[in-house]
């Protein structure tokens, strides 16, 4: 039976973890997961998981207990924002590459400088190329859901790989709203007991982890890396089909609203969905017809499936929470590269939003679709890339 | 042997057998040799616990001469190798001297 509550997105996935019951956790505190972690370490205080702490002086500490911990045997979480992402760096290579399980939400926060504490994407784009598997969530229920269904996708033996599940810093993370638990015995049915690959515990059958491996075989383990990534979409799909039957909400690789019968369509990750689709109905009710197309697997990028979604449109827009200097947006990048195989193709246009936690208004939703619009109608776009609410 | 395509990989570059550090040497890394003075050791086995690799051997708790193989010349058993009446048993000499 699901019971309705009022929680933060901190606190929904503080339960969830909960209600898995990990084996350890490496907890540094950072805004804005802080909160999460300290409620987390309430429930180990309190009894309420077996879980064993690992209080560490740093995310590089963090990440790195995390991976002694999750080769030995455990099952193993922790969850960063921002800078403590960024410290992680080098060890997250290290956890995908070790194929370790390990899952973390990452608050989504901007990375300085300057200085800011505030909700957008640019630490996790700026850990897409770690070889973790990235699922982003909207709101606080899809936090919750993604996290639970983390663990069957990275612990799954065809997969073995560490995930990160996205919500946004503060606009979800700080933010009541209603949501749906599960209850705690059937979160454990669906997640089953971890099952162990390779422990370094099992000391019968010694083995190590982290070898040096130069030019006679690192290329090809890397063949071996990128290759699992191929497996990952199928068995998100498949959790996906599991976790409807339980508690009756459906996930995909991405979201699509109104997209179907659209001629112009935003792509947008995240809490900002909530935002434009709002604008979208409104925009429908004026005889415009505006989709979206909401990511949900960022790490592997469902090129294909992307592609097949947007390849009837006459203009996209592709709006980045976050951005790489001198070129376009990240999300911008992998849609371009998705659009590029295919004969037509619509007009596709790049807005980075929302940086340091600025607001993302219905004011600025309806702007990029009155100019899809018209770029719909001229069969030309104005801009490829485009700040928008900033200052002139 | 035919080298190992990716297909035969084990996951995660996972060594699934122990001691199999011994196949590697590391000896030709040394730019310095450490050199067992035996008439000023005391059989203390300070050289044994720190040395981080293999490179001391031990025979019936007394240590005997270095296996090079595995010493990189880190010199950390000169260091805390105690010797007798100051003088050291171990001690660092540059190779190719």
């Amino acid at each position: 039976m699901a019971k309705v509550v009022a929680v933060t997105g901190n606190e929904a996935c503080a339960n969830a973890l909960r209600q898995v019951n990990p084996d350890v956790c490496g907890i540094y505190p950072i805004t804005p997961q802080t909160d999460m972690m300290q409620r987390f370490a309430s429930y180990i205080a309190d009894g309420k998981v077996d879980t064993e702490s690992i209080l560490v002086e740093s995310e590089h500490s963090s990440m790195s207990a995390c991976i002694g911990a999750s080769a030995a045997g455990g099952r193993v979480v922790t969850a960063t924002s921002s800078q403590g992402l960024a410290l992680m760096w080098e060890m997250l290579h290290i956890a995908s590459s070790d194929r370790l399980p390990i899952i973390m939400p990452v608050v989504n926060r901007a990375l300085s400088g300057p200085l800011n504490i505030h909700g957008d994407h640019s630490d996790a784009m700026g850990a897409r190329d770690t070889g973790w598997i990235q699922i982003w969530s909207e709101n606080g229920q899809e936090a919750y859901d993604n996290t639970i269904q983390a663990f069957r996708i990275g612990e799954h033996m065809d997969i073995r790989l560490p995930v990160m599940v996205c919500l946004d810093g503060f606009i979800i993370s700080h933010s009541i709203e209603r949501m749906e638990y599960l209850e705690d015995q059937e979160v454990r049915d669906f997640v089953g007991p971890f099952k162990n690959f390779l422990p370094l515990l099992d000391i019968d059958k010694p083995k190590s982890y982290g070898p040096l491996i130069l030019t006679d075989l690192y290329h090809e383990y890397k063949r071996a890396q990128h290759e699992v990534m191929t497996k990952v979409k199928d068995v998100v799909l498949d959790v996906a089909k599991d976790f409807e039957k339980l508690s009756g909400r459906k996930y995909g690789i991405f979201e699509t609203y109104r997209l179907e019968d659209a001629d112009i369509a935003i792509v947008i990750l995240n809490s900002a969905a909530g935002t434009t689709k709002d604008v979208i109905d409104e925009f429908r009710d004026k005889g415009i017809k505006a989709g979206l197309l909401k990511p949900r697997l960022f790490r592997p990028f469902p090129f294909d499936e992307i592609a097949e979604a947007l390849k009837h449109l006459k203009a996209v827009c592709v709006m980045d929470r976050a951005d790489s200097f001198g070129s376009y947006g990240p999300l911008f990048m992998e849609v371009a590269s998705a659009l590029y195989p295919l004969e037509k193709k619509p007009l596709l246009m790049n807005k980075i939003y929302g940086l340091g936690g600025r607001d993302y208004l219905p004011s600025h939703a309806a702007q990029v679709i009155s100019e899809l619009h018209e770029s719909a109608k001229s069969d030309r776009i104005n801009t490829r890339k485009e700040y928008i609410g900033v200052r002139e | 042997m035919k080298a190992k395509g990716w297909k035969d990989l084990p996951p995660g570059a996972v060594v699934l057998e122990g001691g199999s550090a011994a196949r590697f040497k590391t000896g030709s890394w040394r730019a310095f040799r450490p050199v067992w003075k035996e008439e000023n050791c005391i059989q203390c086995l300070f050289c044994w616990i720190y040395c981080p690799d293999m490179s001391v051997p031990v025979n019936d708790g007394k240590r005997g001469e270095f296996d090079y193989n595995y010493c990189k010349g880190c010199g950390i058993c000169a260091l805390e190798c105690p010797g007798k009446k100051g003088q050291k048993a171990i001690v660092m000499v540059e190779e190719g001297k």
